[in-house]
């Protein structure tokens, strides 16, 4: 195995590496908010809403990544003002959004539901209203049993933005394609990429494992 | 000041309550006793309707809150519940858990409530708990602490569901004296609880229910010393 072609083509990597990082914060960001909105939508007493929140979370669970990657990226500019330079990454970023915030609104709904039902109830019995309850009372305390899984679907987002490449983003797998083709070695460079996705996601995991310990020591 | 008429409570196909009438007055210190499953505990929950009562009616200081236009939070602000396994706010420090809803809902600056609380805190000795989390508490501190939390909104009534039934024994004591000082100081309450020695105590009058009906009630001394009914007899010779 050769890898001198480091020399020339890291700068490569360490930008694809610098965007997949920075999509993935994106990602679970968007994630995050609709998979509040869903979640709040399927435990709510409005049965419209419960469905809606159903269907959206079942299709999008229930359809490969890719083909939602398509239809936003070729669907996409059949709205005005989506034509623009960077447009694929938009497209990017809202696919992957919106997958992730089906996942992340059944993460959310459980952590929620795991909360004990007397804390909803000890507050509403003092007057607080429902809404203000879950704010201030339920959702707190709901953050710590997400918070473990909500790591690991940023960890999953970081390795499935790698799809990304197919439309033309310059994120970690893209680069390491133009550095294959550039460098004409098609093997060395997945060896590299592989390397610096799992120092990405094992670092991550390390991290967010600290933080629990933390939150729980606090307990 | 609360008046319950033929109260009902289905919970699918089974009938919990079968006609509730009972009316409490200001002042009165009413205590619910029965053997479990005879639906006490879902009577005192449907008189600040966290139970939807399945019929009947429920008019607290004048105010139907079973209708349907009715805004329940208001009442609920003037009927403080103690619960069996505390619900504390593990979230919020001891302080925070007492002045969480006067902070949210009354017109009070930070300050006001917080000098409340701290005296409510006081009453029950636990002043030095302010900033602990519920979590470093026993049991019985825990109790005194939610009863405080529901005591700081200044309730006009009190409903007590089992307050004294998930403590280790030792603590029992400490939680039923925060009561009697409460009943005391002519607090309205509503206890469901197995403690005949408070009931008899503390009751001006005792329910006793089973099967979802109040079988009988009367005063401490009718209930304990002369029941009438063979299923007041026969429960009362079960625990005493």
């Amino acid at each position: 195995m050769d890898f001198s072609f480091l020399s020339k083509y890291y700068m490569f990597f360490l930008i694809g590496a610098k965007n997949t990082i920075l999509i993935a914060v994106f990602v679970v960001l968007f994630g995050v908010i609709i998979g509040i909105i869903l979640a709040l939508m399927k435990i709510s007493n409005n049965k419209l809403f419960n469905i809606l929140a159903s269907i959206y979370i079942e299709f999008i669970r229930g359809t490969p990544v890719l083909v939602q990657l398509f239809i936003v990226f070729f669907g996409l500019p059949k709205f005005p003002g989506m034509l623009g330079d960077h447009m694929e990454y938009i497209a990017g970023v809202i696919a992957l959004s919106i997958n992730s915030g089906a996942y992340v609104a059944e993460i959310i709904r459980a952590g929620i539901q795991a909360v004990d039902k007397g804390q909803m109830e000890a507050a509403r019995s003092l007057g607080i209203p429902r809404s203000m309850a879950m704010r201030f009372v339920i959702i707190p305390q709901a953050f710590k049993n997400i918070l473990p899984a909500l790591g690991n679907e940023f960890i999953t987002v970081i390795k499935e933005s790698s799809i990304v490449s197919i439309i033309g983003i310059n994120e970690l797998m893209y680069n390491t394609q133009t550095v294959q083709s550039n460098s004409f070695r098609p093997f060395e460079p997945l060896i590299v990429v592989a390397g610096m996705y799992f120092i990405m996601t094992f670092t991550l995991s390390k991290v967010l494992g600290k933080v629990e310990r933390g939150m729980r020591a606090r307990d | 000041m609360i008046k319950v008429t033929n109260l009902h409570k289905k919970f699918g196909k089974l009938e919990v309550l079968k006609g509730i009438d009972v009316e409490v007055k200001k002042g009165e210190v009413v205590v619910v006793i029965g053997p479990s499953g005879s639906g006490k505990s879902t009577f005192l929950r449907c008189l600040n309707l966290l139970e939807d009562p399945t019929s009947g009616e429920i008019i607290f200081e004048g105010t139907n809150i079973t209708s349907k236009e009715n805004d329940i939070n208001k009442q609920r602000q003037k009927m403080g519940m103690v619960f069996q396994q505390f619900n504390l706010f593990p979230n919020m420090s001891v302080l925070d858990n007492v002045t969480f809803a006067p902070k949210k809902l009354k017109k009070l600056s930070k300050d006001e409530v917080n000098k409340i609380g701290m005296s409510l805190l006081n009453r029950v000795g636990l002043e030095d708990k302010a900033n602990t989390y519920p979590q470093k508490l026993s049991g019985g501190q825990k109790q005194r602490i939610a009863i405080v939390r529901a005591l700081a909104m200044s309730p006009d009534v009190m409903l007590f569901d089992e307050p004294t039934s998930a403590l280790d024994p030792e603590m029992v004591g400490e939680v039923l004296d925060v009561m009697k000082k409460l009943a005391a100081d002519g607090m309205t309450m509503v206890v469901v609880t197995h403690e005949m020695g408070f009931a008899k105590e503390v009751g001006d009058r005792i329910l006793f229910m089973d099967e979802g009906i109040i079988v009988e009630e009367g005063t401490p001394d009718e209930i304990f010393s002369n029941p009438q009914n063979p299923r007041t007899r026969d429960f009362l010779s079960k625990i005493l």
